[in-house]
Parts: C-alpha cells; structure tokens; sequence
C-alpha cells in the first residue's frame, strides 16, 4: 500500500526515524490520512525484511535512522512511473448502500440520495475553503512551498472526488426517476447524461410536457 | 464597501415566493412558495435540476418578472409592490446581474461598462468613471479598464461583469451560471472573486448546476419541482480535517 511508497519517498531525503517520518508524511498530505507511530514501525520492519531499507546508526537523541537502499530506490522509481492499481476498486459504503436500497421495502431511496448530497456537497463546502486559505498562503509566497503545494494538490483531490460522487448522485436520481416512468412516456423522457458533463439531472423527466415550458 | 457589517437585515428577503405559469390544463408551478433571506457577506448557491425554478427564483429576485403571490424585499424595499419608475431605480442602485453570457457592451471600455450603471442613474461621468476604476482597481482588474470586451477572454469579461455589478452601493449580486461558459480553472477564478467580493460585505445568489462551483457557497439551496427540499450549511471546516486549518 501507499505508506510503503510514502515511506520510501520521504526516506530518499535522507535517513530518518520513524517519529520523524510520520510527522512528514502527515504534513506533506495535510493529516488527511493519519498515521501513528505504530503503523510507521511496523511498515519500516516489512521494508527492512525486503531490503528497501536498512538500519542507518542513530542520531545524537538515540533516534534509530533508516535509510533507503538501492533496491529500495529501485522500487520508488517503479512506483512513481506505474499506474494505481484499478484490478481490485476499494470497497465504497455508498455504492454498496444505493445498491442495497434499489428496492428495499420501506427506503425511499431518493431521500437516501439527498441525504448523502447534502453530505457531499457540505463537504465540498468545507474543503473548497480550506483549498481558498491554502492558495492563499501558497501563492503569497510565505509558505514552506513543498509541504503546502503537496497539501492543495491533496485537498483538490479531495474535491473532485466529491465533485464526482455529486455528479453520480443526480446520475442515479434521474435514472431511477426514468426507470419508474411507462414505457411509452420513458421513450419521449431525455436519457439522462452518461458523462454528466454539462447537466444535472433532468428530474422533471416524469414531465415532459410542462418541463419544456419552464426555464432554470 | 466601508459599511459593510452595518446592518444585520438581509440584503434580499423573499417571501412564500409563488410563481405560476398558465392556467387550467397547462398550469405549471414554476415556485411553490419558497422562503429565503440572504445577509450582508453572504453567498448563497441555489442547485437543483433543470426545471426545478433556479432561474425563476433570480429573474422574481430580481424584478425581472413579477410573482404570482408572495414578497421580494431589496434591503427592506418590496419591489413587488414598488412602481415601474421605483423598480427601475432600485435596479440600477442596488442590485446587480450576472449572466453566464457576459452581457458586456461590445462598443464600451472595461471601464465604461462598469460605469454606464451609475451613469444611467444620473451621477455624473467623471464621478461614474472614478467609481468604475475603483471598483475595477479593487478587484485587480485596474489593467484592463481600457479594454473592449472583444479584447479581454471570457474569465477576464467575467469579472468585469462582477464589477458591474457591486459598482457604487450596490450590495446584491444574482449570479446565473456565470462559469457556464468558461472553463474550469478560469470558473474557479470567477467564483474565487465573487467570494471576495461576498467576504468583503456584498449578497450573492448563486445559480449554478456545478457542485464543485456551488462549494465556495456558505449555504447550498436544493430546489426540486419548485420547492427548497434541503439546505446545506457551512460548518466549520476545522471539524472535517482535524489539525488542519493552524498548519496553513
């Protein structure tokens, strides 16, 4: 997994211990995914057993250093230049719960949707805010470049993702609403956009009529 | 812009808001009496699909089209009672528009657009052009007050369009998706200014589909069918990413 690499990345900098290494990694990545000590161990000791790392003394505090070895650096290279993995999609609670709600007695799974919508988008709110301060400091200048760029660039990541899984939300609603329509009517409803590229969803599909004389 | 915490009375109040198309058979319930008060240094994005009464909302809210029952108040006026000759002057003092579409003068200056506003409401050139350069200054447009639309890009025509309309006193900004025909980077610019301007003491309304540009909003409005059917506030962020906002 990624904190192997992360690891790796941060250690090609020089030797360091492990406290030290989860403090980096935690700022480059602005704490979106925490780590504790105890997980930087035992990622160390796997790296130790594969040769990525080895044992570098210590420093004047008595902090065991590590550093990266050739094959280690080997394998950061390889990393860098692979694509992630698609082969095996990471669980998502979303998914598995909108598929568990398509036609579950007693969900009314558009209120499901909205929920989660709210959700999201109060999300999005709070990262695009975090996103206008760390633009902020990065583009005045008087930031500790590295650490704050890595940090915009994760917290932008953080809104596309978001921005994807709203856009799938208003997907499914207008699928559903289109899949509850009578056939006849379903064949004069707009299909609803594939790529959600330049619309929301259509809900007022299930009105066909009326829909065209309205603006927004 | 200097009394901008003034008043704590919203900027725009409307009120069961209903607007009805047609009669009979062919009615259709574009609002379905809609409630909504935006404040000073607010910014508020109203989403929903198409046909759900985003747009209806901003041309009733801003006294384009009149409602079929219910009130629109512009800071404490109702202009659904007010006079042709009234409307007409509260829209030039009071409320500004953006539209997705620019709606620049192709034949006036960055500079003349931003003004023409105060001009038509009387105040003399040279005050109105002293106030457009201000505002353009302000905003960091100050480098093209000299330019025709024709000479600027779309993003750049956008944020003049911006300063049209927070010229002088006016305090109310009805945004309809004015990033739809830029592209994302330059959207992004857009709405990072019309933030400014809201953070500055200005009222914005936001119509927009993109969730991604409704995210600089400090309130989210779902419309669906005609009717608010959920609103989203704005917490605090520090809650989300623990630690985060003090490592800036």
């Amino acid at each position: 997994m990624s904190i192997r690499h992360g690891l790796l990345a941060l250690l090609e900098r020089g030797p360091r211990y492990g406290s030290q290494l989860r403090t980096e990694f935690e700022s480059r990545t602005g704490s979106t995914w925490p780590l504790n000590v105890g997980q930087v161990y035992t990622t160390l000791a796997r790296l130790e057993r594969d040769g990525l790392v080895a044992p570098d003394g210590e420093d004047a505090a008595g902090h065991t250093l590590y550093a990266i070895t050739d094959t280690g650096r080997t394998e950061l290279r390889e990393w860098y230049e692979r694509p992630v993995d698609r082969a095996n999609p990471p669980r998502d609670e979303l998914s598995i719960k909108l598929a568990m709600a398509v036609g579950a007695p007693g969900v009314d799974i558009r209120a499901v949707i909205q929920s989660q919508r709210h959700a999201t988008i109060r999300a999005m709110q709070d990262y695009t805010r975090l996103k206008a301060t760390a633009l902020a400091a990065v583009e005045s200048g008087q930031s500790r470049e590295r650490d704050d760029v890595a940090w915009l660039l994760v917290l932008e990541q953080l809104i596309f993702q978001t921005e994807a899984e709203a856009r799938w939300l208003d997907h499914c609603e207008a699928r559903l609403v289109r899949l509850s329509l009578p056939a006849d009517r379903r064949a004069a409803a707009p299909e609803p956009p594939q790529a959600a590229a330049e619309t929301t969803a259509p809900t007022t599909t299930d009105r066909p009529r009326t829909a065209r004389t309205r603006r927004a | 812009m200097s009394d901008q915490r003034q008043s704590r009375q919203p900027v725009l109040q409307l009120e069961r808001l209903v607007r009805t198309h047609g009669s009979g058979a062919t009615e259709v319930h574009a609002l379905r009496g809609i409630d909504l008060s935006v404040h000073p240094g607010e910014l508020v994005a109203v989403m929903g699909p198409s046909g759900s009464g985003k747009s209806t909302l901003l041309t009733l809210a801003g006294g384009l089209d009149t409602p079929s029952s219910g009130r629109v108040l512009v800071e404490g006026t109702d202009i659904t009672a007010a006079s042709r000759k009234q409307l007409a002057a509260l829209r030039r003092r009071s409320i500004g528009y953006v539209f997705q579409d620019y709606n620049l003068i192709p034949a006036l200056t960055a500079a003349e657009n931003v003004a023409l506003p105060r001009e038509l409401d009387g105040t003399s050139a040279r005050k109105a052009r002293a106030s457009a350069l201000a505002a353009l200054e302000e905003m960091g447009l100050g480098a093209l007050a000299d330019r025709f639309p024709d000479e600027m890009s779309g993003g750049q025509q956008q944020r003049v369009a911006i300063a049209r309309a927070l010229v002088g006193d006016r305090r109310l900004v009805l945004a309809d998706e004015p990033t739809g025909a830029l592209d994302s980077e330059t959207g992004e610019s857009v709405l990072a200014l019309l933030r400014s301007r809201c953070d500055a003491g200005a009222a914005g309304i936001l119509v927009t589909h993109e969730p991604r540009f409704a995210a600089w909003a400090d309130r989210v409005v779902f419309l669906r069918d005609g009717s608010v059917v959920d609103e989203t506030l704005r917490s605090h962020a520090d809650s989300l990413l623990s630690g985060q906002a003090g490592g800036q």
